[in-house]
């Protein structure tokens, strides 16, 4: 199996100061938000990989960085071989960015409510100056909405609807790779369960590779051939849903794991996690989970777990084994 | 056997538009008793947050009951007028929403927002109240509770705030409270700390909760009790175990099935086709049946039966006979 994206040592920083005038007059330094660290992984080939992560854990600033929306700090994103930021040639930077697509959280934001439908699906076609004649009915219907639906506008659909009014858009150019941002936690959960079956379907029709991105456990348990954990930046874990689920390695996936409702958990009384995440701005010294880690030694508190392998998985913690 | 805190009597709530009155609350029916988590539970639509508006008197115009009966305590409460109903609100009905940053006063201390709350319901002193908050705070787990009290809702995280509107909602010591999807904006994490409070404050206190949300997991956590709705009736109801283990409502049961939680292991999901109905294009006979499985001529014709067997189903779903075959 070939990698299609391989990341290594991404990092992103952001300048979350104050104005430059309120720094000088308060006499504060410079306030930085790491917001992705030193984040290595490979996807490949017609696989979907997940990131998982609660808020400020990074995974939507990964993904943006993927389809180069954002520019990293530091670190290479390579796609398909061509590594985006890097390479001079031009015409090859176009095809690698025209294999890449991407579907976002909510439907009803990432539609143009001015354009008809047809127009929102051939755009990605169109701007490249390609053939977009009977596209977008074609799409509609590999989706499960009807030819007809084309001269429509965007609000005249529901939902779930428009989430495939989206994924018919991110087929069009027909892509290799589909970054899904939080695809369905915006929809229902009898129509979030239309949406990921229809993803899986197309996954195996096309051919595609998903960069999976969720806080929601249980969709990335169902829909991911691999899955990274994150927290506070930092990839934490990475294995299949199986290794994962079974044998979490890393405290803080156990944690998740156990504070995640389930579904036959009739009156459970568990003890729920302590402390919340911490500042981002100012983060803890050492592993960033050591201060809401049962297992934490001094060790935890001064350096940080480089990715090690564990049996299936990697981890990024001193004492897990 | 505990009291009944809350009944609602076959509650309608219309709102009239100029093409038809809708109606996004029908025939709802249930009790709450003390010391009980009620989950209400559908999707988008479903009319659960409604209905609760409904129970304190917080429909916004033209949206009205328009029959049926609230009773809190044995008294009702549905046609009380706005003077004494905003008395009964804070008071006897605590209230917890969705995002917590939006319930609270951006402009006042915590403090303040809770011995304003304490002296217009409850017959105490100044001095009283602010022994009281810095209690009520550290009953709800937020650490230097003493100092916090002065700080602003913006020095606090998601997490920290909901605790904070938890305490709010409970120290005027109300009988009854509603949490409108108390979870839904917070992390795993912290979702997890949430519910586990709701649930220890509302043992030991004995208030009655109604836990509207869309999440089946939180449900399964958290409730004694639990009613399903769909398109503005109820679907079915009981308790948790039985609704979850053993559904009778196919509406129930496609819900359940189609969380990935409930897929273990298989490829595809089982999914309910096509969306919930808007309330002005509501199908003839049962709203379901264009999604159930298995309609038959019955379900297209007559509205669907009351809950007599637990379920608002002309042919609901036999556990006895699913054991047999």
């Amino acid at each position: 199996m070939n990698a299609l994206i391989s990341i290594s040592h991404l990092t992103r920083i952001f300048d979350v100061s104050k104005p430059w005038l309120n720094r000088v007059i308060e006499r504060r330094p410079k306030a930085l938000l790491t917001a992705v660290s030193d984040i290595s992984f490979e996807v490949e080939e017609k696989t979907t990989y997940a990131l998982v992560g609660e808020s400020g854990s990074g995974k939507s600033t990964i993904g943006k960085m993927v389809v180069g929306l954002l520019k990293p700090t530091r670190g290479d994103v390579t796609i398909g071989g061509v590594d985006l930021l890097r390479e001079t040639d031009r015409a090859k930077v176009e095809t690698a960015r025209s294999d890449i697509q991407m579907i976002f959280q909510d439907p009803y934001a990432s539609l143009n409510p001015r354009w008809r439908v047809r127009s929102i699906i051939n755009e990605p076609v169109a701007a490249r100056g390609g053939d977009t004649k009977g596209l977008a009915e074609k799409l509609l219907e590999q989706v499960g909405l009807s030819s007809e639906d084309a001269s429509k506008f965007p609000h005249e659909f529901s939902g779930g609807q428009r989430q495939r009014i989206c994924i018919a858009r991110a087929l069009a150019s027909e892509p290799k790779l589909i970054v899904c941002d939080e695809p369905t936690s915006a929809l229902d959960v009898s129509v979030q369960a239309q949406v990921l079956n229809l993803m899986s379907d197309l996954k195996d029709e096309f051919g595609l590779t998903y960069l999976f991105i969720s806080h929601d456990l249980t969709v990335v348990q169902h829909m991911a051939d691999k899955i990274g954990v994150l927290y506070l930046g930092r990839l934490v874990e990475e294995a299949t849903p199986k290794d994962l689920f079974d044998d979490p390695k890393h405290p803080y996936t156990q944690m998740l794991l156990a504070a995640a409702p389930k579904m036959d958990g009739f009156g459970r009384e568990v003890d729920p996690p302590q402390g919340e995440i911490p500042d981002p701005i100012n983060p803890p010294s050492g592993c960033a989970f050591h201060p809401r880690c049962p297992l934490a030694v001094d060790r935890c508190k001064q350096e940080h777990p480089e990715m090690r392998h564990l049996r299936n998985a990697r981890v990024a913690c001193h004492l897990a084994e | 056997m505990a009291e009944t805190v809350l009944s609602i009597h076959d509650l309608v709530v219309e709102i009239p538009t100029r093409r038809a009155v809708l109606r996004p609350v029908d025939n709802v029916s249930y009790d709450i008793k003390a010391g009980e988590i009620l989950g209400v539970v559908g999707e988008s639509g479903a009319g659960k947050s409604m209905a609760g508006n409904a129970v304190i008197g917080l429909l916004n115009r033209p949206a009205h009951i328009k029959s049926g009966q609230v009773l809190l305590n044995g008294t009702r409460i549905d046609n009380l007028p706005d003077e004494k109903m905003r008395k009964i609100r804070g008071k006897d009905i605590g209230m917890v929403f969705q995002d917590p940053l939006t319930s609270l006063n951006p402009l006042l201390r915590i403090g303040d927002q809770l011995t304003e709350t304490m002296l217009a319901h409850l017959d105490i002193t100044k001095s009283e109240a602010e022994d009281r908050a810095v209690a009520a705070l550290e009953e709800v787990g937020i650490p230097a509770a003493a100092e916090r009290i002065n700080s602003y809702p913006h020095e606090f995280s998601g997490g920290m705030r909901q605790r904070v509107v938890i305490a709010l909602a409970l120290c005027a010591e109300p009988s009854l409270i509603i949490a409108d999807e108390p979870t839904t904006a917070l992390d795993v994490s912290v979702q997890a700390q949430i519910i586990a409070l709701l649930k220890r404050l509302c043992r030991q206190r004995g208030t009655a909760v109604m836990l509207i949300t869309h999440d089946m997991g939180v449900i399964a956590e958290a409730c004694d009790r639990v009613a399903v709705m769909y398109a503005g009736r109820l679907a079915e109801i009981g308790t948790v175990r039985d609704v979850l283990t053993e559904p009778k409502h196919p509406y129930t049961e496609g819900l359940m099935a189609s969380t990935p939680l409930a897929s273990k292991g298989q490829k595809r999901l089982r999914q309910i086709p096509g969306s919930m109905p808007r309330l002005g294009a509501l199908p003839t006979g049962c709203a379901f049946h264009p999604r159930c499985p298995k309609a038959q001529d019955a379900c297209r014709m007559d509205p669907a039966p009351t809950l007599e067997n637990g379920a608002a189903c002309w042919f609901p779903i036999d556990t006895d006979q699913k054991v047999s075959a």
